[in-house]
């Protein structure tokens, strides 16, 4: 889910990328959905998911703001009765994963320099017809944002992506 | 998660409209007020051969739900409101809403159409946990007859505890229907809500550290401090320390405005003093309060020399509208019986010297004269009264000099809608807190715009012989929008007058004794005449049409554009004369 209202970005406010573990409750998506829309707060994407335990929820949260803000969303997501543990990840190393699927419009001309563009990103090809290609590409945020970039002046036809997953890192040495 | 631990008992089934109302009675719930409806007519006639519990059928769900916060706001215990689904449920929100924004402990049981139907459009359905989520402190809806026992008790423990605030249950029909066993868990554990009850110790030690070293020092009190039941408490730290008190609306009643060292009430219209005093402070103690708008003016220009230790069981509350430098979070009363014995005398004898000059510069005052002033009723009351009464106020003029010109000297006896600002909130409230409170007169306080807004409680009023004494301070106008045009709007009255019934006779045709006074010198009396009464009682006083609260702050702006009353003995413009008018004062403390 993706808010189009984004906040630009300027010197105070940053982009953070939040964890949350809520209780797998009927309405939990929504309580926090709503608790944004509800104070004004950025949402730049939200995605929800079981966990290794069926009774919990992971939601990542990729929102913007200045540090007040940003300290208000923690606060307002820890206020929320079913929610067990909220980190923002920003300040941490940590792991984020997006995933996309893009269908390209093409032409026997095109098809090739559609696959070097492809190859560059490890993206792959899952689909394929007579006037269509369909890239899923996975990566950082920034990474699909890229290769959206690369392939735009293609005819896209449509875009899916799924919104940011993280989770932190626990490798600390050098790498 | 909800810990059973006691073994099911071994009696017979039960439906689930018995078990939700054998649950109200293990909560020790006396009282509910409720308004039947398809939806719930399980429960109701669950409900029908139960003596535990009073059931107060009011004349609208609005009525039951202020009436349940007028119970809490006075008792302490959780107020209970019963309505039926769709427009029972929807009637509801204004009062959930405003139970929310004060942090009233109440628990609101909606019925609700047939699981199988909920999504269908059905006759009398609406999302009620949809509509209430932002309202409340949380919300259920009961989708097993097997959760439900441990549903109203979670449901009850997260009304009652932390910040408190509304708890909606959703109940559909069929799950009402349904059996099973009736087993009530003792106590609730919960792993995702775990309020904060204790001081850091490492932040009371930097509070106390900036205690001590405090010149002009004040505490900024409000109605956590009530919530959470420590008026004594800070009665205490307030005579040990030699602090100074103001208290928002909600906090009046948790210091005793007869003490040396009471401000009266700060904010958009608290007194000179108390603003004036929070203005020059060093060290700001907000306890149970949260820097609110109506309190702060512009933010940035709030207290502007102070040092600031913020005290608040909500930790969303910290640094919300204004950066603190000592933020405590924990349940006031804990926290000030951790700071209590590590706190000594302060040397604020000149401070409060300095503030005792401010009083007698800028006391409260209103011109009194032939006609009725609002203030002067309210004066009365409270010179009748000592403080031994509670108030409830409604929402507007009258709700200001009911802060200002009354004395209040005890928690939880003065009650009003602060946060929502929800008119007709007074007469359903009062009804709840004279269920509440056999001790003290029960005294509701409107204007005449609020009262026609629930005037529908009258009957149940009657019909419970509610002892309540009923003032309607009837100036025909919305008198606080008015004044705002009149400042702010160029004078241009839009929409503000209105016509009102006869209501002493609106009074006898429900079967109360009414009356009326329409000069000065008719007041006292009537007010002797409603407390020689017993059951419920209603006057109105007709007021000086056009009559302004001061001091003001207007929104959003600082200290320093306080509006003082203005000197001159303005007549009313209802036809008397200048030379008449007499300038009465009055301070707190």
């Amino acid at each position: 889910m993706s808010n189009s209202t984004e906040i630009p970005a300027d010197e105070t406010t940053h982009k953070h990328t939040i964890s949350v573990l809520l209780e797998n409750k009927f309405g939990a998506l929504n309580r926090v959905a709503g608790m944004f829309s509800a104070k004004g707060y950025n949402l730049e994407s939200i995605t929800v998911g079981p966990t290794e335990d069926i009774s919990i929820s992971r939601m990542t949260i990729v929102t913007r703001g200045d540090d007040a803000i940003i300290e208000q969303i923690i606060k307002q997501l820890n206020k929320l009765i079913d929610t067990l543990k909220v980190v923002d990840l920003t300040y941490d190393s940590f792991m984020e994963r997006e995933l996309a699927l893009i269908k390209i419009g093409t032409t026997p001309d095109n098809r090739s320099e559609i696959m070097q563009i492809v190859e560059i990103f490890h993206a792959k090809i899952i689909d394929i017809s007579h006037k269509t290609v369909t890239v899923e590409s996975t990566g950082s945020g920034q990474k699909v944002d890229a290769i959206i970039k690369m392939l735009k002046p293609f005819h896209i036809k449509e875009i899916a992506r799924t919104g940011r997953v993280a989770l932190k890192r626990e490798f600390v040495g050098e790498v | 998660m909800t810990q059973h631990t006691s073994p099911p008992s071994p009696q017979r089934q039960m439906t689930g409209a018995e078990i939700f109302v054998r649950s109200l009675i293990e909560e020790k719930v006396d009282i509910v007020f409720g308004y039947p409806g398809g939806a719930v007519i399980g429960i109701y006639d669950a409900l029908h051969d139960i003596s535990d519990i009073k059931h107060i059928l009011t004349r609208h769900e609005q009525g039951a739900v202020h009436a349940a916060e007028g119970y809490a706001k006075a008792s302490g215990k959780p107020g209970v409101a019963l309505v039926t689904s769709g427009p029972g449920a929807t009637n509801t929100v204004t009062g959930i809403a405003d139970a929310y924004m004060d942090s009233v402990p109440i628990v609101v049981f909606t019925g609700q159409v047939a699981l199988k139907l909920i999504g269908n459009d059905a006759f009398q359905e609406a999302d009620i946990v949809g509509i209430t989520r932002p309202i409340t402190k949380h919300n259920y809806l009961v989708r097993d007859v097997n959760e439900l026992a441990a549903t109203v008790k979670e449901a009850f423990y997260v009304a009652t505890t932390g910040r408190p605030g509304p708890v909606l249950v959703d109940l559909p029909k069929d799950v009402m229907a349904m059996k099973t066993m009736f087993s009530y868990p003792k106590s609730v554990k919960m792993r995702s809500y775990v309020p904060h009850v204790e001081g850091h110790q490492k932040q009371l030690d930097k509070a106390i550290a900036l205690i001590a070293k405090a010149k002009r020092p004040i505490l900024y009190v409000g109605g956590g401090t009530i919530l959470s039941n420590a008026a004594e408490e800070l009665t205490k730290f307030a005579h040990k320390t030699k602090i100074p008190v103001t208290t928002t609306l909600h906090g009046l009643g948790a210091f005793p405005e007869t003490d040396e060292l009471s401000l009266g009430m700060l904010g958009m219209h608290g007194t000179w003093y108390s603003n004036t005093a929070v203005n020059y402070s060093d060290l700001l103690i907000a306890v149970g309060a949260r820097f609110d708008d109506r309190v702060t003016g512009k933010t940035d220009a709030f207290a502007p020399e102070a040092k600031k230790i913020h005290i608040d069981v909500d930790p969303s509350n910290i640094s919300k509208n204004v950066k603190v430098d000592v933020p405590i979070v924990g349940d006031v009363k804990k926290v000030l019986q951790q700071l209590m014995p590590s706190v000594t005398a302060l040397d604020t004898k000149d401070w409060i010297q300095t503030i005792k000059t401010w009083k007698e510069e800028h006391p409260l005052r209103y011109r009194n004269g032939k006609y009725i002033r609002m203030q002067h009723v309210i004066q009365k009351i409270s010179e009748i009264t000592k403080g031994k009464a509670v108030i409830v106020s409604d929402v507007g003029q009258h709700q200001m000099w009911t802060a200002q010109f009354y004395k209040y000297v005890y928690p939880r006896t003065h009650l009003t809608s602060g946060g929502l600002g929800t008119m007709g909130f007074s007469l359903p409230a009062s009804m709840g807190a004279a269920f509440a409170r056999k001790d003290f007169p029960v005294i509701s306080i409107s204007g005449d715009g609020g009262f026609q807004m629930n005037i529908q409680e009258l009957a149940t009023i009657r019909e419970h012989s509610v002892p309540i004494k009923i003032i309607i301070l009837n100036n025909g106008y919305l008198g606080m929008v008015r004044q705002w045009q009149e400042l702010f709007w160029r004078k241009r009255y839009s929409h503000v007058e209105m016509f009102g019934p006869d209501y002493v006779k609106l009074a006898e045709a429900y079967g109360i004794p009414g009356f009326r006074a329409t000069q000065t010198d008719e007041v006292e009396d009537v007010i002797k005449k409603m407390f020689a009464i017993d059951g419920p009682v209603l006057a109105e006083f007709k007021v000086v049409k056009e009559d302004n609260v001061y001091p003001m702050i207007p929104a959003g702006q600082t200290y320093h554009e306080i509006i003082d009353m203005p000197e001159e003995k303005t007549a009313s413009t209802d036809g008397e004369k200048e030379s008449d008018i007499e300038m009465v004062t009055i301070t707190k403390g």
